[in-house]
């Protein structure tokens, strides 16, 4: 008999809980680029009321892990995994957080032949992103290191298009310098992306020390 | 008693080497070899049985008291051996003292409980005995709560004063190694956290070896752990290492109560 086994079923649901969420952050991810690449106000809307879901989600996982340090006193890997649960959990919750301030810049954003400039960056970021959370958290279910890592490498990716677009939107600003103002909203769209990536970097190094115990900086 | 200057950090203060246990025809301790650091705290941890209480009795001879039992192998004390022939074992018990799961206060005075010790030893001088008594109950963290009843039965005591009473006792003789059997584990939670302050406090001074059972308690205390399992020495390192990412799967399956 393993006197453990309502302890390891309350592991695995807060895992899958956490698969949960990961499916809520990317999806408004997505939701919010493509508002953005639509010019759609309604879909940005949506992402910022989809949020709420978000955060609760998030309240009631830490709760769990909360409860399971309280009462089971996690020790090893087990540890590990609550720890981890509450780091991801965080990073997920930063990386929903900057999907609403996408959809939020989207409602300031006009039609423009900027715009479409950008948009083909922008797509190309966000796409990027949500492969990193897919792959994060497929190396998270699969219990794999390697695929964790190369997902953290696809960072470097996001960062080189993020100088590419930065380096547009200042060229377009010192040509135009009325467009300022549409500008920024872009470049702060793109910064967002640039950070998702990093939480995303996050999770994967809390997926490693998850597996392996040990820390590595992966950005 | 400030002995701290004379231990270089990470100095090994007991080296054991390829111990081996027999209670007649049982090996209670199969081939055990492990350093334990000078002022550092190494908990023994392990299911029932395993040989802890067995091991941490080699330390000080306390095993010679059992009728049938041999020991092989080496332990060094600052580089003697201990089982050497010409050891003296009284002494020996004196340098490593040993704390045990009850508390066992002898009935008569506090005063008298702390000054047993010196008093076989030699000591007469009233006046120097006041002061070691006195400077023992304070690093036991005791005389605030007993210096009103220094001449009252120690049986009047707590538990968790009886057992800091014990620690007193022990640390008249100036030790310089504490061995504890699960020193808190007949002790409410209030009494449990202050034997562990003290132990905190005491590592300066001394090299500690406890047994416990309570892994919470091992992991809050001690710096270095040793996992046994059936007589053998498993797995032991820094304790965070151990508790956080063990490298033996048994040791992952004993600390995370998935054992057997
Ligand atoms: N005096 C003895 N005579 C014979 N066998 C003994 C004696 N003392 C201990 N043993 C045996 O040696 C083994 C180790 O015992 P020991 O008391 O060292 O275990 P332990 O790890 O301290 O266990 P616990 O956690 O229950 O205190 C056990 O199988 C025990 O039955
Ligand atoms: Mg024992």
């Amino acid at each position: 008999m393993n006197p453990r086994s309502s302890f390891d079923k309350a592991l695995i649901e807060i895992q899958e809980d956490i698969f949960q969420l990961a499916n809520l952050v990317e999806q408004a991810i997505y939701n919010a680029v493509q508002s953005l690449i639509k010019l759609d106000p309604a879909g940005a809307a949506q992402v910022i009321m989809c949020d709420e879901e978000i955060d609760e989600l998030y309240a009631k996982i830490e709760s769990k892990c909360i409860k399971l340090i309280a009462t089971q006193q996690p020790m090893a890997r087990d540890l590990r995994m609550v720890v981890t649960g509450i780091k991801i959990l965080l990073s997920l919750e930063r990386i929903g957080d900057h999907a609403v301030d996408i959809a939020q810049a989207t409602m300031c954003i006009r039609e423009s032949e900027l715009n479409r400039k950008s948009s083909e960056y922008l797509t190309k970021m966000s796409r990027l992103v949500q492969q990193m959370i897919k792959d994060g958290f497929e190396a998270y279910r699969e219990r794999d290191v390697q695929k964790a890592q190369e997902m953290c490498t696809l960072d470097d990716e996001v960062d080189h298009i993020f100088t590419k677009i930065f380096q547009l939107l200042i060229d377009n600003i010192l040509a135009d310098p009325k467009s300022i103002v549409q500008s920024s909203y872009l470049l702060y769209v793109s910064r967002y992306l640039e950070r998702i990536a990093d939480h995303a970097t996050d999770i994967g190094e809390a997926i490693i020390y998850l597996i392996t115990g040990e820390r590595k900086k992966l950005n | 008693m400030d002995k701290s200057e004379l231990n270089e950090p990470n100095k090994n203060k007991i080296l054991v080497k390829k111990l081996n246990l027999f209670y007649k025809d049982y090996q209670a301790l199969k081939s055990v070899n492990l350093d334990i650091k000078a002022n550092k705290i190494t908990a023994l941890i392990g299911p029932s049985g395993c040989g802890k209480s067995t091991f941490l009795r080699t330390l000080n001879r306390m095993n010679d008291l059992i009728e049938g039992v041999k020991v092989e192998g080496t332990i060094l004390l600052e580089g003697e051996n201990i089982y050497g022939p010409e050891v003296d074992v009284a002494n020996l018990r004196k340098q490593v003292g040993m704390v045990f799961q009850r508390p066992n206060p002898f009935p008569m005075s506090v005063y008298d409980n702390v000054a047993y010790g010196p008093k076989i030893h030699g000591l007469k001088n009233k006046r120097q005995l006041d002061e070691i008594i006195e400077k023992s109950l304070r690093l036991a963290v005791l005389w605030e709560e007993v210096n009103d009843r220094l001449f009252k039965s120690a049986l009047g005591l707590s538990g968790g004063q009886q057992q800091r009473l014990c620690i007193a006792r022990l640390l008249a003789v100036e030790p310089e190694v504490l061995l504890m059997d699960e020193p808190s584990s007949a002790l409410d939670p209030i009494s449990t956290l202050k034997i562990e302050e003290l132990i905190q406090v005491l590592k300066k001074d001394y090299t500690i070896v406890i047994v416990t059972h309570n892994m919470q308690q091992a992991a809050r205390v001690s710096d270095v752990t040793a996992f046994f399992l059936n007589g053998e020495l498993i797995e032991h390192g820094a304790t965070e290492e151990i508790f956080t990412r063990p490298k033996d799967q048994r040791t992952e399956d004993y600390i995370s109560g998935r054992f057997g």
